[in-house]
């Protein structure tokens, strides 16, 4: 009787939180996968705050100027990194689901080699936009 | 071709929204990506930033109306994204659902409308 009650199955929320702690670990293809959720979530969140920055910008001189100012601090600049690292994840996690969807690399390690990719590519392009953000070159 | 029938007459089709929601959050995708490229390439070659360059770009017609055929894309892109999000984590109360289905039509259509006026503006 208590196993019929431990095995039923359960829904919504409850079902990541399972995912998450439930000591069940994730392949790398399902960690890149859950990955371009977040980060499609966390940027539809943010949307009003990006396209409030992209008014700073353009409004006027002074207003350039006023968020060159707030945005030239480290902490400020850290902040805009990750959403650019959650921007490009989603954008090399996308691309890897589009050829996924011409059924290219769909087996087992095709599917892993191309997460490993996606993690990569996406970390070095936010490397690359980071060292221009910290006025390297 | 595949024999998709139940008996010997009905087609076992839907409304097909499903497969028009999926391919236009593909479709959508691409014209974001092409653009992302864009703007990569544009930040990555660019030298000393200041705001004339800045509104420069957005002042041109042609670049306002790709940037605003982006925002329409990511409307439409984020609906289908946080639509499947709701049906996936949200399943115990169909009511709750729909007020965060449509929080999210509100949410994105309100940004399409404060993208537009961002830049009609410069």
């Amino acid at each position: 009787m208590s196993e019929v009650v431990k095995a039923r199955p359960r829904f919504g929320v409850m079902r990541l939180i399972d995912a998450v702690f439930g000591g069940y670990r994730l392949p790398l293809a399902g960690f890149v996968s859950i990955l371009h959720r977040a980060s499609g979530m966390l940027m539809f969140l943010l949307l009003p705050f990006i396209l409030y920055l992209l008014d700073k910008s353009l409004a006027s001189e002074a207003t350039f100027a006023e968020l060159q100012v707030c945005t030239s601090g480290v902490f400020a600049k850290l902040v805009i990194l990750a959403l650019i690292w959650a921007y490009l994840h989603h954008f090399c996690a996308g691309i890897r689901h589009l050829f996924m969807d011409l059924h290219y690399g769909l087996d087992k390690d095709a599917a892993r080699q191309s997460a490993v990719g996606v993690l990569v590519v996406s970390l070095v392009l936010t490397a690359v936009l980071g060292l221009k953000l910290f006025g390297v070159f | 071709m595949a024999n998709n029938n139940i008996g010997p007459k009905r087609l076992v089709v839907g409304a097909s929204y499903g497969l028009r929601d999926w391919l236009a959050q593909r479709v959508t995708a691409i014209v974001m990506a092409i653009y992302t490229i864009i703007l990569l390439g544009l930040f990555l070659t660019g030298k000393n930033f200041n705001h004339a360059g800045w509104a420069g770009i957005f002042a041109m017609q042609w670049f306002k109306m790709a940037t605003f055929s982006v925002v329409i894309c990511l409307l439409y892109h984020a609906w289908v994204g946080m639509r499947d999000v709701w049906m996936d984590y949200v399943t115990h109360n169909v009511f709750v659902r729909l007020v965060f289905q449509v929080a999210t039509i509100v949410w994105l259509i309100a940004c399409a409308g404060y993208a537009a006026q961002i830049l009609w503006r410069v």
